[in-house]
């Protein structure tokens, strides 16, 4: 059985439970991950995102519930499993006095098939830094090198705990193109995020979680609009310009533009304001 | 793009092996306690406690009574004693700190007088020679005729007692801290996790300190051996199979041990304590700078069954012993570590 082919979910979570003692960690959570696409996992800190992605990886055990990953089993199918998954966790320190190169083809090392250490280094742009040490690395290229190392073993299912947090808006926008370059060819990916603009922008279904749940499931889109959530965006221009109120009006998305006049602050000029309401 | 064939250096064992060489190298600081540090202490050592042309006694006459002079003399004959005449004060002030060892005081009536504190081996020493010297020029003549052979040859002196010794602390060193300290921090960052996230196997990654620790083990022994031998011609006895196969199981008895302490702590400080806890006691029994035998014989058991004791004791006569109970550390703690043992 392929995790590629169209049939079968290349990642099934169905009635999952985990505790930590008295603190229920996941409370019967359901997922689907089907081939081809990127699923994320939205949602605050605590609310079990990071538990169930480390128990779909094998690294935790699971109190109930049921796990086939690329129909396969922890537990009985582990050796294969690993050959097949591309991980990255969240706080994974790499050892700082090796280079990347060396970080990387150790990592290339531990599996069978894949492309070359120099072909990952390349994928993920590191080229320049290849002989960098780690801890010499940015934020960003750090993210981006725990990516080749994900990759290492050209992975059916990639599970990626939130990639991006900390990053500074360009690594974040630089990670979101290799993740999509990624997903073009055409296998899964598992994603946390606490952004819903990075949900947005990589994956093609996202669930909500909460307290160990999911909560609402659906295209970032559907999502969007089921929860009624309208961004304000509120901006201000010249006197010399005038807003065409209807056009803004009209624009795909915003569903209402009105003018908002303020007293000017003593000593300024006065200009007029705008407010947009997207949803 | 997809490599099937390998060449060896891309086998996982070698690269961990290497990545093992490379976090050693590129810390200055680790490079000096295993390899430079040892050979320092030695060098400190075999000069602090160098055998020389033994130490003159200091002792003191009392001036001023008629015998002073000729007891001065006498006792400046003696290549045993320095003498110096201080006044009555002076004297005892001088026995009193301790700046002579010995205070010689002529009297009017020809008796001469002894002050010394019997408690202090030199003050003994010096009343033995300066009576000697004293009798000497008076005119004393011995009734038995000796003739002395003095004797200082390599393999009797502190340097090549305190040797093997410092060969078997910085085997437990290297090994305890080597592989406590690497396996700890790279649990605390989450690394351990990420490597048994991948198809590593676990017995490769723990095989890699082994054979990272035996590599560099030739490097410190040799480095050890040599400078003790060079510098301060230190005897080599036994054969050099014996040798090796004793460093070889030593060195893994004491990196078990380590395994063993690193197998749960989450900290480098919880692993430090233990390290110390377990460390200590050896730097202090197995008898590194004194030997064991000054301990009292209710702890000599306890003592004999360190693996640091048995590593330093393991002479020719008594190999055999010794290597069960160093094989027994490797085997019980390496078992207990790998049953323990947490990867995240």
């Amino acid at each position: 059985m392929s995790g590629t082919s169209t049939a079968s979910p290349s990642l099934q979570v169905h009635a999952l439970r985990k505790a930590y003692g008295d603190v229920i960690a996941v409370d019967g959570l359901d997922l689907e991950v089907r081939p081809g696409e990127c699923f994320g996992l939205l949602g605050p800190n605590g609310a079990g995102k990071t538990t169930t992605i480390e128990i779909c990886e094998g690294l935790t055990a699971p109190d109930g519930g049921e796990v086939v990953v690329l129909g396969r089993r922890w537990g009985r199918d582990d050796r294969e499993l690993r050959e097949l998954l591309g991980i990255s966790l969240q706080e994974t320190q790499f050892a700082e006095k090796l280079t990347v190169r060396e970080t990387v083809r150790l990592f290339r090392s531990f599996y069978r098939r894949g492309p070359t250490h120099e072909a990952v280094i390349e994928m993920v742009q590191l080229q320049e830094k290849a002989d960098a040490r780690v801890g010499q690395l940015s934020g960003g290229q750090r993210q981006r090198m725990a990516l080749a190392c994900a990759l290492v073993g050209e992975p059916e299912l990639l599970f990626l705990d939130e990639p991006t947090t900390g990053l500074d808006p360009q690594s974040r926008r630089q990670l979101w193109e290799l993740i999509e370059g990624f997903k073009a060819g055409g296998r899964a990916i598992l994603l946390t995020t606490h952004y819903m603009d990075e949900a947005e922008r990589l994956c093609d279904r996202v669930a909500i979680v909460d307290h160990g749940r999911v909560i609402a499931e659906g295209s970032p889109r559907e999502l969007i609009a089921s929860l009624r959530a309208e961004h304000v965006l509120e901006f201000a221009v010249g006197e010399a310009v005038t807003l065409d109120q209807q056009a803004l009006g009209a624009l795909d998305g915003v569903c209402d533009a009105s003018p908002r006049r303020r007293l000017p602050p003593p000593g300024s000029r006065a200009a007029p304001r705008g407010a947009l309401a997207a949803g | 793009m997809t490599s099937e064939r390998r060449r060896w250096a891309d086998h996982p064992l070698v690269q961990l092996t290497l990545v093992r060489y490379r976090e050693f190298y590129r810390e200055p600081e680790a490079v000096f306690w295993v390899f430079v540090f040892p050979v320092l202490l030695t060098a400190g050592l075999g000069i602090a406690f160098r055998n020389q042309a033994p130490e003159r006694t200091p002792v003191a006459v009392v001036a001023g009574a008629p015998g002073s002079d000729s007891v001065a003399t006498a006792l400046g004959a003696s290549d045993a004693l320095t003498v110096q005449t201080l006044d009555d004060s002076a004297a005892g002030k001088a026995l009193r700190t301790g700046r002579v060892a010995l205070v010689v005081a002529p009297r009017e009536t020809g008796e001469v007088e002894y002050r010394y504190d019997q408690d202090r081996p030199d003050g003994r020493t010096a009343r033995l020679l300066a009576d000697a010297a004293v009798q000497d020029a008076a005119g004393r003549r011995d009734p038995v005729d000796v003739t002395e052979r003095l004797v200082s040859e390599p393999g009797s002196r502190y340097v090549d007692f305190v040797v093997p010794g410092l060969l078997g602390m910085n085997l437990m060193g290297s090994g305890i801290w080597g592989l406590g300290f690497a396996i700890v921090d790279a649990r605390r960052k989450k690394l351990l996790k990420r490597l048994i996230a991948t198809p590593m196997s676990r017995t490769q990654y723990l095989a890699s300190f082994v054979l990272s620790r035996l590599t560099m083990l030739i490097i410190e022994v040799a480095l050890l051996l040599g400078f003790a031998v060079l510098a301060f011609g230190v005897p080599l006895r036994g054969s050099l199979a014996t040798l090796t196969a004793l460093c070889l199981l030593s060195s893994l008895a004491f990196g078990a041990l380590g395994l063993l302490i690193a197998s749960r702590a989450q900290t480098v400080e919880g692993v430090s304590g233990l390290m110390n806890l377990v460390m200590l006691p050896m730097w202090i029994f197995s008898g590194v700078f004194f030997s064991a035998s000054r301990f009292p014989d209710a702890l000599q058991p306890f003592i004999q069954a360190l693996p640091l004791t048995a590593v330093e004791g393991a002479g020719l006569a008594r190999l055999g012993p010794e290597l069960a109970i160093i094989g027994g550390w490797l085997v019980v703690s390496f078992l207990l570590a790998v049953r323990l043992f947490r990867w995240r």
